[in-house]
C-alpha cells in the first residue's frame, strides 16, 4: 500500500513538473484561447480534446496539477508544523495549557468546516494587504485558510502518541540521566513521532487537495484563468450539455490524488502494527 | 449524566459565542458595505444621505458595540431582515434547515445501511474483504461534487430519467443528491463496521451462540451487530461536521434550497446578517448532533466513562 501510494503520488508530481514540457511537446499554450477549435474531440494534436475556449484539456490538467498539488502540499506542511508543535506542547506541559488547546481543537473539529471556509474565503484579501485576483496570492490565501483548520487533526494525533511516549521507560531513563527537557523532546520523543506525523501529513495533503477543489469549484478559491482542478470542474458543470466529458478528467485527478494519500497513510499505519 | 449534559451544553454555548464573535468581526471585512451598495444602486443618494443611513443602522458605531447590539437582538429572537431575499431571516432559515435535515437523514440512513452491509459481507466472507476495502477506498477519495456532476450528466442529461436539481420537493428531486451524499459517507461505515464486526465475532458469546446452533446470519445480525453499534455511533459523532459540510456542497451542485445553498448565496450576495445567522444555526445543530451521538453511545455502552 505504501508503494502504491508513493508511486501514484510520484506520477502526479511528475505530471505537475512536466506541464511546461507538455506545452512544448504539443506545441500549444495552456492559457491562450483558440476560438476556432472549441470543444474539439480527442486527437493526436489534443489528446483529451479542447475546452469551451479551445484550450487543450490535457495541458490545463497538467497545469492544474501544479496549482492543486502546490496548494495541497503547502497547506498540509503548514498544518503539520503547527499541529506537531501544538500536540507536543500539550502532551509535554499538560495541565491547563493541554486542556485549553484540546478544548479548542475539539471545538474546531465539532464545527462544520465548509460553511466557515466559504465565508472566510469570501473575505476581501485587499483588507489584509494581499493583492486581489492574482494566482499566487490566491494560492497562499487558500493554503493558509486550509492550514488554519488542518492543524487540529495533526495536533490530536501527535498529542496522543506523545503522551504514551513520554510515559515510556526510555524517556524516563533519559530524564534520570539528567538530559535537558529540550533534548528529551527533540532527540527522544520527536523521532519516535515520525510515523504518526507521516500519517497525519499524508491525510492532510489529501484533505487539503479536496478542500481546495471544493472552494475553487464554488468560485472562492483559485480564480480562472489560472487552472485548478476545482475551477475546471466548475467550468465543466456549466457545459454538461456541450462537453459532458470535460467533467471526467479533473475529478479523476482529484480522486487519484486523494486515493494516493489515503493509501500511503493506511500503509504506514498498517506497517506499524 | 445530567452534569455531563449540562457541561457539554455550556461548552456548546461558549463555542457559539466565540464563533459568532469571530465571524462577526471577520464578516465586517467582507466586500460590499451595505450602504456603499445602496449608493451604487441609487446614484441620487448623496454623502449626507449615506451618513444618515449609517447612523440609522448603527453602522457608524465601533465593531464591538455593533456586535453587542446584534447579539442582544438575536437573543431576543429578532433575527433581522435579509437584504438579498427581502424577507425576514427567520422565515428563510427554517425551511432551509428542514430541507437540509431531510437530505442528511436520508443520506446517513442509506450510508449506514449500505456501509454496514458491506462491512458484514467483509467480516462474514473474508474472501470478499479486499473488494469491500477497494469500494471504501474509492468512496472515500471521490469528491462528492464531482460524483454529483457525473450523476447529473448520466441520469439527467444523457438518459433524462431524473431532474438535474431544483427546488421541487418530490422524491425524484431527492434521488441524485441523496445518492451522492450517501456514497460520500459510506466509506467510514464500511471500514469501521468491518473492524468492529470482526472483533465482535471473536467474542466468547458468539461461540456460545454458534454452539447453540444459531444460524450464521442470526449470529451476525443479533449477536455481533449490537456490539459493533457503539463504534459506529462514535464515527457518526465524529463525522457530524464533515457530513454537514458534504450536504452543503451537494446542495450547491443540485441547486437544492437548503442551508448550504443559503449560506453560499448569502456570501455571494454579500448578505452579511443572513450568512452569519445561517452559519451559527448550522454550527449549533452540528454540535447538538455530536452531543446526541455521544449520549446515545454512553447509553448503549455504560462502560464508557
Amino acid at each position: 500500500m505504501i508503494k502504491a501510494g508513493l508511486a501514484l503520488l510520484g506520477l502526479l508530481a511528475l505530471a505537475a513538473l512536466a506541464a511546461p514540457l507538455g506545452g512544448w511537446w504539443l506545441g500549444h499554450d495552456a492559457f491562450a484561447p483558440d476560438l476556432f477549435n472549441r470543444f474539439a474531440s480527442p486527437s493526436a494534436e489534443h489528446p483529451l480534446g479542447t475546452d469551451d475556449l479551445g484550450r487543450d484539456v490535457l495541458l490545463r490538467l497538467l497545469h492544474g496539477a501544479r496549482v492543486s498539488l502546490a496548494v495541497g502540499l503547502a497547506a498540509a506542511l503548514a498544518a503539520t508544523i503547527i499541529g506537531t508543535v501544538v500536540g507536543l506542547l500539550a502532551a509535554w506541559r499538560g495541565g491547563w495549557l493541554d486542556a485549553v488547546l484540546m478544548r479548542l481543537a475539539d471545538g474546531i473539529l465539532a464545527l462544520p468546516a465548509l460553511p466557515l471556509l466559504v465565508i472566510l474565503a469570501a473575505l476581501d484579501p485587499a483588507i489584509i494587504g494581499l493583492p486581489r485576483g492574482e494566482a499566487t496570492a490566491d494560492m497562499v490565501r487558500i493554503a493558509g485558510l486550509l492550514a488554519a483548520f488542518g492543524w487540529v487533526g495533526v495536533a490530536r494525533l501527535v498529542r496522543a502518541s506523545a503522551l504514551s511516549l513520554l510515559a515510556r521507560d526510555f524517556v524516563r531513563a533519559a530524564r534520570a540521566l539528567g538530559v535537558s527537557e529540550r533534548r528529551v523532546l527533540m532527540r527522544h520523543v520527536l523521532p519516535s513521532l515520525a510515523a504518526p506525523i507521516a500519517i497525519a501529513t499524508s491525510l492532510a495533503v489529501g484533505g487539503a487537495v479536496l478542500a481546495e477543489s471544493v472552494l475553487s469549484f464554488l468560485g472562492l478559491g483559485i480564480a480562472p484563468p489560472a487552472p485548478s482542478w476545482g475551477n475546471m470542474l466548475a467550468n465543466a458543470q456549466e457545459l454538461v450539455f456541450q462537453a459532458p466529458l470535460a467533467a471526467l478528467w479533473p475529478g479523476l485527478a482529484i480522486m487519484l490524488t486523494v486515493l494516493a494519500c489515503n493509501l500511503l497513510a493506511d500503509g504506514i499505519s498498517r506497517s506499524r502494527r | 449524566m445530567t452534569r455531563l449534559i449540562l457541561s457539554r451544553l455550556a461548552q456548546i454555548a461558549v463555542m457559539t459565542v466565540i464563533l459568532s464573535l469571530c465571524a462577526f468581526l471577520l464578516i465586517g471585512l467582507m466586500p460590499g458595505d451595505p450602504i456603499e451598495m445602496a449608493i451604487a444602486g441609487d446614484p441620487r443618494l448623496t454623502s449626507e444621505d449615506a451618513a444618515r443611513l449609517r447612523a440609522l443602522h448603527g453602522l457608524d458605531q465601533p465593531l464591538m458595540a455593533r456586535y453587542l447590539a446584534w447579539a442582544g437582538a438575536v437573543l431576543e429572537g429578532n433575527f433581522g431582515h435579509s437584504r438579498l431575499f427581502a424577507q425576514p431571516v427567520a422565515q428563510l432559515l427554517w425551511p432551509a434547515l428542514l430541507s437540509s435535515l431531510e437530505l442528511l437523514a436520508l443520506a446517513i440512513g442509506i450510508a449506514i445501511l449500505v456501509g454496514v452491509g458491506l462491512g458484514a459481507l467483509a467480516a462474514a466472507r473474508p474472501r470478499l474483504a479486499p473488494f469491500v476495502q477497494g469500494v471504501a477506498l474509492v468512496a472515500q477519495a471521490t469528491p462528492s461534487f464531482w460524483l454529483g456532476i457525473l450523476l447529473i450528466i448520466l441520469f439527467a442529461v444523457q438518459l433524462g430519467w431524473l431532474p438535474a436539481g431544483g427546488a421541487d420537493s418530490g422524491w425524484r428531486f431527492l434521488v441524485l443528491p441523496v445518492a451522492t451524499l450517501a456514497f460520500a459517507n459510506l466509506a467510514a461505515y464500511a471500514r469501521h463496521s468491518t473492524t468492529a464486526l470482526r472483533a465482535a465475532l471473536e467474542d466468547p458469546h458468539i461461540r456460545t451462540a454458534r454452539a447453540k446452533g444459531a444460524s450464521e446470519a442470526r449470529v451476525l445480525a443479533r449477536h455481533a451487530l449490537p456490539n459493533a453499534a457503539v463504534p459506529l455511533l462514535t464515527i457518526a459523532a465524529l463525522d457530524a461536521g464533515a457530513m454537514v459540510s458534504g450536504a452543503l456542497i451537494t446542495e450547491t451542485v443540485f441547486a437544492r434550497p437548503g442551508m448550504g445553498k443559503l449560506i453560499y448565496d448569502a456570501v455571494m450576495g454579500s448578505d452579511f446578517n443572513l450568512a452569519l445567522l445561517a452559519l451559527l444555526l448550522v454550527a449549533v445543530v452540528t454540535m447538538l448532533a455530536t452531543l446526541a451521538a455521544d449520549l446515545a453511545q454512553r447509553w448503549l455502552d455504560p462502560r464508557i466513562a
